[in-house]
């Protein structure tokens, strides 16, 4: 139960976090990514803040034996640069630039009741699906090492 | 066109921060969202209870915000073909390069992962790219 708590209470934090700094806004978002147009860096500003706060939190869990409610932290698996990395986050970015949505900001905008959000977010679980049953397909989700470095994206 | 909002931007940061702290902190696992909703197929038994909880409280929080504070600006320009077309690239490539703008972009780097690091070049490059090509090429 503490687990659940905790966890509904980072989930809380975090859809508020992308509500006060704007990052729900898909036109804002693209407004960061427009660099050759009418450029507005706020989030550039919500990275800046948002990494080294969570980098005391990486500090401080560093300096524990366990979790506070689990039992062992779990950093990912995977420690190469690799193909399916780099191809993986080529192809995310494609999509952020043509919507404005990232899996976060499009599940908290969910909740606002544009039709749109929905359609975007049907398509990213459709995404999802169609990659485990393809590259996805037999892998032991995130345990995965570097095996697939040669593997084209 | 948007406008520069540097300080609800740096609060609304310090909090997503602050997300990722407590998650880590309490359980563990680093606040990816792709990461946390893709890993909900074949997730071992135990591990599905905490996924839901953050799911829940990441879309429960606009609907508490607006209830109380009012519905944030939202604009969404795209079409519906636009629309899926962008969330099956997303979907697929946050699961093929294992995270998004949560997971390496704030997390990673915060960990100083050299694989964050590099990914959230790249997909800050490539989603730049498609703006430019798409608002000053193509004109859409």
């Amino acid at each position: 139960m503490p687990r659940i708590l905790a966890a509904l209470a980072a989930g809380l934090l975090f859809g508020l976090g992308l509500i006060v700094s704007g990052m729900v806004n898909p036109e804002k978002v693209l407004g960061f990514l427009d660099v050759a147009g009418d450029w507005d860096p706020s989030l550039a500003f919500v990275m800046a803040a948002a990494i080294p706060v969570a980098a005391l939190g990486f500090r401080l869990g560093g300096r524990m034996k366990a979790p506070i409610c689990g039992i062992a932290f779990t950093p990912p698996a995977r420690r190469q640069v690799d193909a399916r990395l780099l191809g993986g986050a080529a192809l995310f970015g494609i999509g952020w630039g043509l919507a404005g949505f990232c899996p976060g900001p499009a599940l908290a905008s969910l909740g606002f009741g544009d039709w749109q959000v929905l359609v975007f977010v049907v398509a990213m679980l459709g995404g999802m699906g169609l990659y485990h049953l393809t590259v996805g397909a037999g892998r032991g989700g995130a345990s995965g090492t570097g095996q697939a470095v040669a593997r084209p994206g | 066109m948007t406008q520069f909002t540097p300080y609800s931007a740096a609060a609304g940061g310090a909090l997503i921060g602050m997300a990722a702290a407590l998650l880590w902190v309490a359980l563990g696992r680093i606040a990816g969202i792709s990461g946390i909703l893709g890993g909900l197929a074949g997730a071992p038994a135990g591990e599905h209870g905490w996924r839901l909880a953050f799911l829940a409280g990441l879309i429960g929080a606009p609907l508490l915000y607006a209830t109380t504070l009012g519905a944030p600006e939202v604009l969404i320009a795209a079409d519906p073909a636009r629309l899926v077309l962008a969330g099956l690239l997303v979907g697929f490539g946050t699961r093929l390069g294992s995270g998004c703008t949560s997971g390496h972009g704030v997390c990673g780097i915060a960990r100083l992962s050299p694989r964050s690091i590099a990914a959230t070049g790249v997909f800050m490059a490539t989603a730049a790219a498609t703006v430019f090509v798409s608002r000053h090429l193509l004109g859409s």
